[in-house]
């Protein structure tokens, strides 16, 4: 069937903010669908609320609502738009719970809209746990036996039948969240309660547990004429158990016999057809008894979703584009291949390479959170590499990581038998770093079997590691007049040049010196979906150790882009949505683009963003390779995050040409000594503080500083072990912790500035002009991360002209550096003073924020800078002022991570970020909260516990909320503050002083709404701890700052009346248009 | 770890691969072709249509499960030589009896690994078909010689490959489908009442008999010079042919018997055995470049407009044109959406069907196996008396 002609305007939704589980996969799965709906000729009117997606760049749909994602939001979107249909199928987990709610209350039917891509009953059936086991078993299936509960005694009868250990699966949940495993009656209980919480639904599915056996993936499409494909297969190393998000995973399958795999495939099919997903993909996931084969259906998402991404990624295939195009009636033959140009999209992607994804941890910001990978996945990004051969894949997927780690580096264990057995332990428990332990057991002559049965590995995987470690035997083995001999055959098994020099006693630069030497250099293959079969037009390229090479680099003007490595906290989809910019503009100012970046999840990796792309570790290794090969007149290193940056001397010294501004000048901003004669010399001061190596030195600063103080490693991002330290037993067990994980690194001791502002500065700067993109006022105090803390734009409550003396110190310290492209400056403002925090010359978290904030693409404008136009040609000479006020906030991956605190500190947790836009900056507020899974009650009771030195300041915001109608509730303290102001309020123990107690009186659920600030100390923090794990595990409001209280406070009295309206991002750039014409130009 | 002994495949155009060897040590010579699938390696090895070649899989990892005795599609395989980036020398799966190595040792075939076989496969995909001369034999590596007994070697359609592979005597094969594994979907139970097939063997894949044998056929396996009086003999309701090795028009003494068979019998032919059965009908094949042969291929049912993914292996084709001018009244059923090759026929008056690709999958998805039921409906209504054409068939398929 071709096109449907009876829609005209088409509704898609998005995922809404980065979160465990729901990352960037979404922006370029929802990107492309929005970008083929375009090319169809459909009005595309888009609901985000995250601003950091190209899919919410006003030009990627017609219409694009930053706005909350809720079904009231939609509904009036609805009403303003009229759109025909809604496709609920590619914004993840997110986008089908709203859409599912929609229908089932009836707004899309009152409004004529359809449903498209997936009917209302094809996603209940597959998401509804009980109605897909019985679906299953209708066609003949098997499942793990397992029941239904709505409350903990039906679940406690169904254990009776389906026994220990239990999984246990939310429905309506995505990544798992609020699953877990049960090995113990103990355990189950409390796990069931937290499932049944975290379901939409307040149902869960108690399953017995197949722990232990293989699983699998299959990505499967349908079309309207009921044609199926499978795209790709999946294979988990890890087996069932893990949530295969927290896996290492490989494309395709390699432990299946021809027959097993269509035993698989038959039911693939057999179920996208019974659930009723009439076009569009699915993935569907099964587990596989080692030991005879059998087969069991564990889940399926009738969407595309973080797999599939990885599917297209890995085979060439653009699953969300061809399911969007096959939503609006076509078929997939009436489509074509656009690799191969020739043959259609009716056909199965065959690979010659290996795929193998591997996710990355970041527990070391969450101290207390169990890293025992579950049935809940708990990574925040992924890497992805391509080999020739497993062995190839796999050793590129280690260092694309970029934790540190080369290749299977020994672990740390404590000598002799005590690390023997900790190694053992360890095997059979999935946490991140297991590969280790397996190639060290295996070195320490640890049998296969014993192995296999320890970690239930499947034993092919196993061999391949063994494999890897018995060259790694051979190769330190080889004498140094024997290592050249070896190379290739390493190169071929991935091993890396550094890895090979830390194996041979050598530095990595003189590896690179003997293959060089010996001939032994990388091919480059494509990625084609078809083995080769037909030729590839798509220049999708990777690296192997093969003898013939079909990069075939052009001969036009070229730039290569570094993108940014496996999303982490601190680094994620922001800059990749600046790597992806600065491609579309080059490319539309003639430039060649050369993408090179190993995220499956991101647009920089969709196979038509650049010119090329290379699928590689972003390793020195890995990226002079292709640069050699490609020879561009310029790289682009200061867009991926500090992942590229920190390879910017190291290419700079092999001779490649860096763009924009220098290697230097980012030392200089960087290094302590420099950057303080730097602001020396323009008159700019900075909180005071020192450079420490060591203890003694580190008390000295103190003595002359004083507490409390902000400490932190010298070269960081995402404020990784930075804190606030307030006597000198803390600051003493810092500095040994610190030192010892690097030695020779400074520690910065600065003065912390006690309820100082902060503030964050975005500018371009082209070596002559400086215009600033935007100024952001924190709303959360200094000392809480900036990426971890709200911001308004323009300022709230700055004056004009500190806003000014901000602008003034801004374009200072642009042109003083000779920054050529983005700018990032932090500073505080501490009563009436401006100090300066930091300054970045690259792109920061809050570029795509401010671009939409603005209407003024700012990394498009940094890029075409830096490849040598001026900010007088692009037109961006001076600084816009909206009218209306963007509020960012973050979001927060607590509720995966049992045991957390939610306080917020220096270290930056949150994964990702909204954005609100209004009139006024409390509506802004309100709005962002709402995205942000944090909504404002409107009323109800309100519970105040706030620390002593914040109470004097929160008069007006007690009685903003009391006007408002809430009943308050107060501990002790700082209730007796509140009568003190003439406002009712009931005194409520704290944990210990009586009951019911406020964390008894949370669990109960009659709180709406808890405001809690804490004194900085390890002691006050732990005590008020059960308050605000409380508030996260009942979903109730919270907010831990005295900023966020005065603004939630003042949120809640600006939407006292009437609700929130809703305003496309078209009309709002619009509206700056005509309010920046000079006359109409306004500051704060 | 040490050095593997060194093997080499040379290509008439002079390419040369090195790499090690693995398997028997000897010396192949033969048309090298590649094949795109990802799953059942050891199917492809012991399918006898690849007798004479050389072939080369386009994926990388090769051996991770074995082999075991339910996955041969025929008691040895006829191909000369295989090529793989990697082979597996550890297996992993619950049904491995051996490796693949081992595998290959036993049958006597040569095999080349660590080649860039992606390479290879680009020189066949632009240069078309040619012929290779593969060598683990250790005192056999000189380049220039192996480069000469490639060229030396006859071409594929100068050989009666079928005379090689089919069998001397008839006999009955009673085996059905491989039991399966645990939670996959139920099969249909076998249709009654069974009906005999006299089966042509050109080179049959044991999966087709099988698939026969689930379809409630009484199998019965024939020569392929066998000739109508003999098969009449045997009182079939219908007639099978199989698939097979190498170029059609090279097999003697066939397609007269089929084209009188025609007249008779309710006829169902598969790849080498749907070529012949055009030929016998007037029409005639021409060699494609490289050839499909793979598991992923998009075969369109024109009556339907149903894309099957399917399992294919055949360098040469019926060609349209022929089939229109034949001067029998045939219809085109399937074509192959990368190419447009023509992958079924019917005829408008007899119950006469071919398919080009493989319905029997192994390896290969089995999207194609309406095909089996086709056959079995047209064979039924004819045993009942009714005259219904291999056309008709396809189109009831649309209701």
């Amino acid at each position: 069937m071709p096109r449907r002609d009876d829609l005209s305007t088409i509704l898609v939704i998005g995922s809404g903010p980065i979160v465990i589980g729901q990352a960037c996969e979404f922006d370029y799965s929802g990107t492309q669908a929005c970008k083929a709906l375009t090319e169809e000729g459909y009005r595309v009117v888009l609901l985000n609320s995250n601003p950091a997606t190209i899919m919410t760049d006003p030009e990627t749909a017609q219409r694009t609502y930053v706005e909350p994602m809720t079904p009231e939001t939609v509904e009036k979107i609805i009403e303003l738009e009229k759109p025909d249909a809604l496709l609920p199928t590619i914004g993840g987990q997110t986008a089908l719970n709203l859409a599912v709610e929609l229908a089932e209350s009836g707004v899309l039917a009152r409004h004529g809209v359809q449903l498209i891509g997936a009917r209302l009953d094809a996603i209940v059936k597959a998401e509804d746990r009980d109605a897909f086991r019985a679906a299953m078993l209708r066609i003949g299936l098997a499942l793990p036996d397992s029941g239904y509960a709505h409350s903990v005694e039906e679940a406690r009868a169904i254990l009776e039948r389906t026994g220990l250990p239990s999984i246990i699966r939310p429905s309506f949940t995505l990544g798992g969240t609020g699953g877990g495993v049960a090995r113990s009656r103990e355990e189950f209980d409390p796990l069931v309660e937290w499932a049944l919480r975290q379901s939409t639904r307040h149902t869960c599915l108690i399953e017995q547990s197949v722990l232990g056996w293989k699983e699998f993936e299959l990505e499967v499409m349908r079309d309207s004429a009921d044609n199926v494909v499978i795209v790709c297969s999946i294979e988990n190393f890890d087996p069932m158990g893990v949530h295969t998000g927290d896996s290492i995973t490989v494309a395709p399958a390699q432990t299946l016999s021809d027959r097993e795999y269509q035993a698989m495939r038959n039911a693939a099919i057999a179920i996208i057809r019974e659930i009723g997903v009439d076009t569009g993909g699915s993935n569907i996931q099964f587990g596989v008894n080692p030991e005879n084969g059998a087969l069991v259906v564990i889940e399926m998402n009738p969407r595309v979703s973080r797999s599939s991404a990885l599917a297209s990624k890995a085979t060439g295939f653009p699953i969300a584009k061809i399911a969007a195009k096959l939503a609006v009636g076509y078929t997939l033959d009436e489509l074509q291949n656009d690799i191969t140009r020739e043959t259609p999209a009716s056909f199965e992607p065959t690979i010659d390479y290996v795929v193998t994804k591997i996710p990355r941890f970041t527990f070391e910001k969450f101290p207390r959170a169990d890293d025992l990978l579950t049935t809940q996945m708990k990574s925040v990004g992924e890497a992805m590499a391509i080999g020739r051969t497993f062995k190839e894949s796999f050793h590129k997927a280690l260092r694309s990581l970029e934790i540190g780690s080369a290749g299977l580096e020994p672990p740390a264990l404590p000598p002799g038998e005590a690390g023997l057995g900790q190694l053992l332990q360890s095997l059979g428990e999935a946490r991140p770093g297991r590969p280790w332990a397996l190639a060290e057991a295996m070195r320490r002559g640890v049998s296969g079997e014993e192995l296999h049965r320890r970690s239930k590995v499947d034993p092919w995987f196993l061999a391949q590691l063994r494999e890897l470690v018995e060259m790694e035997q051979a190769l330190c083995g080889a004498a140094p007049a024997e290592r050249s001999g070896w190379l290739r055959r390493a190169k071929q098994a991935g091993f890396s040049d550094a890895r090979l020099g830390r194996l041979w006693g050598i530095a990595e630069g003189e590896v690179r010196a003997l293959r060089s030497a010996a001939g032994v250099r990388p091919v480059f293959k494509r990625v084609d979906t078809c083995g080769a079969e037909f030729e590839a037009h798509t220049p999708y390229l990777y690296s192997t150790y093969e003898q013939e090479c079909e990069a075939r680099p052009g001969s036009r003007p070229k730039i290569a882009i570094l993108g940014g490595g496996p999303n982490r906290i601190g680094q994620g989809i922001e800059f990749d949505y600046c790597c992806v910019h600065a491609s579309f503009a080059l490319r539309e100012a003639g430039y060649e683009t050369i993408m090179i970046n190993c995220n499956p999840e991101t647009v920089s990796t969709d196979y038509d963003t650049s010119d090329r792309l290379y699928f590689e570790p972003l390793t020195l290794e890995d990226v002079l390779a292709i640069l050699e090969k490609e020879q561009p007149g310029g790289v682009i290193v200061q867009f991926g995050g500090q992942t590229p940056l920190s390879l910017a001397s190291d290419l700079e010294r092999a001779g490649v040409s860096i763009l924009g501004t220098s290697p230097d000048a980012i030392d200089r901003a960087e290094d302590r000594e420099r950057f303080d004669a730097l602001l020396e010399s323009l008159g700019l001061s900075r909180p005071p503080g020192f450079a420490s190596r060591s203890l003694a030195e580190a008390e000295r600063v103190v003595q002359r500083i004083g507490y409390p103080v902000l400490v932190r490693p010298s070269y960081v991002l995402g404020g990784r072990a930075m804190e606030i330290v307030h006597d000198s037993e803390s600051l003493s067990r810092y500095m040994q912790s610190a030192l010892a994980a690097s030695p020779g690194s400074p520690v910065l001791v600065d003065r912390f500035l006690a309820d100082a502002i902060e503030v964050d500065v975005d500018a371009i700067c082209d070596g002559e002009r400086v215009v600033v993109g935007g100024v952001m006022e924190h709303i959360e105090e200094a000392g809480v991360h900036s990426g971890d803390s709200a911001c308004s734009l323009p300022p709230h409550s700055l004056s004009k002209s500190m806003v000014d003396e901000i602008l003034r110190a801004s374009r200072a310290l642009a042109l003083e550096l000779g920054v050529r492209g983005l700018l990032n400056v932090q500073f505080a403002v501490k009563d009436s003073e401006l100090f300066v925090l930091e300054v970045n010359p690259r792109a920061s978290r809050t570029v795509p924020f401010v671009s939409k904030a603005i209407g003024q693409p700012l990394a498009k404008l940094a890029a075409l800078v830096m490849a040598g136009r001026s900010l007088d040609s692009l037109g961006f000479t001076r600084e816009i002022w909206p009218r209306h006020f963007s509020v960012k906030e973050a979001v927060f991956p607590f509720s995966k991570f049992p045991g957390v605190d939610t306080v917020l500190g220096p270290e930056m947790k949150s994964t990702g970020e909204v954005m609100g836009i209004d009139s006024d900056f409390a509506r802004a507020y309100a709005k962002a909260q709402v995205e942000a899974g944090n909504p404002i009650p409107s009323g109800g009771r309100a519970l105040f516990s706030v620390r002593e030195s914040d109470r004097p300041r929160i008069g007006e915001a007690v009685r903003q909320i009391a006007d408002a109608g809430f009943e308050l509730l107060a501990t002790q303290g700082t209730a007796k503050l509140i009568r003190a102001l003439g406002i009712p309020v009931e005194v409520v123990p704290k944990v210990g002083e009586g009951s019911p107690n406020v964390v008894e009186r949370i669990e109960s659920g009659e709180v709406a709404v808890v405001f809690n600030t804490v004194e900085p100390r390890p002691a006050a923090v732990r005590d008020s701890f059960a308050i605000r794990r409380a508030a996260l595990q009942r979903g109730i409001a919270y907010f831990t700052t005295l900023a966020a209280l005065s603004a939630a406070a003042g949120a809640i009295h600006a939407t006292r009346r009437g609700t929130i309206g809703v305003r496309a991002l078209q009309a709002v750039h619009a509206g700056i248009a005509q309010n920046s014409s000079p006359g109409a130009r306004r500051a704060p | 770890m040490s050095a593997p002994a060194p093997a080499r495949l040379a290509l008439a155009d002079g390419t040369v691969f090195r790499g090690a060897a693995c398997g028997a040590r000897g010396v192949a010579v033969g048309e090298v072709c590649f094949n795109t699938s990802m799953t059942g390696y050891q199917e492809i090895l012991s399918d006898p249509s690849y007798a004479a070649q050389i072939v080369a899989m386009t994926f990388t990892q090769i051996g991770n499960v074995g082999a075991n005795p339910e996955d041969d599609e025929s008691r040895r395989p006829a191909l000369r030589g295989f090529v793989a980036r990697e082979i597996c020398e550890q297996p992993s799966n619950w049904r491995a009896r051996e490796s693949l190595p081992a595998f290959l040792q036993r049958h006597g075939v040569p095999a080349l690994s660590g080649v860039d076989t992606r390479a290879l496969v680009r020189r066949i995909r632009s240069g078309g078909f040619q012929n290779g001369c593969l060598s683990t034999d250790p005192q056999l590596q000189d380049e220039a010689l192996l480069i000469e007994r490639a060229r030396a070697a006859p071409e594929l359609s100068e050989l009666d490959l079928v005379a090689e592979v089919s069998c001397r005597r008839p006999y009955r094969f009673h085996e059905g489908e491989w039991a399966g594994v645990s939670g996959e979907l139920p099969r249909s139970a076998r249709p009654a009442p069974p009906l005999r097939v006299a089966a042509y063997d050109f080179g049959v894949k044991r999966n087709i008999l099988r698939l026969l044998v689930e379809h409630g056929f009484e199998v019965t396996v024939v020569p392929a010079t066998t000739r109508p009086a003999e098969l009449r003999e045997l009182a079939p309701h219908c007639v099978f042919l199989s698939n097979g090795p190498g170029d059609p028009a090279a097999v003697h003494g066939v397609r007269e018997n089929i084209a009188e068979l025609c007249r008779t019998y309710p006829v169902f032919g598969i790849c080498l055995g749907h070529q012949i059965l055009g030929l016998a009908l007037g029409g005639r094949t021409r060699k494609l470049k490289f050839g499909h042969h793979g598991g992923n291929q998009p075969g369109k049912d024109l009556a339907t407009g149903r894309v099957a993914i399917c399992a294919e292996n055949h360098g040469y084709a019926l060609e349209a044109e022929s089939l229109r001018r034949a001067g029998e009244p045939v219809e085109i059923t399937h074509l192959n959406l990368n190419d447009d090759t023509v992958e079924g026929f019917a005829h408008a008056e007899l119950p006469v069907f071919g398919v080009q690709y493989h319905p029997e999958a192994s390896p290969g998805p089995h999207d194609a196996r309406y095909f089996f039921a086709r056959f079995r409906e047209m064979a039924q209504r004819c045993a009942a008396g009714e005259r219904v054409s291999g056309a008709a068939i396809a189109r009831a398929a649309v209701a």
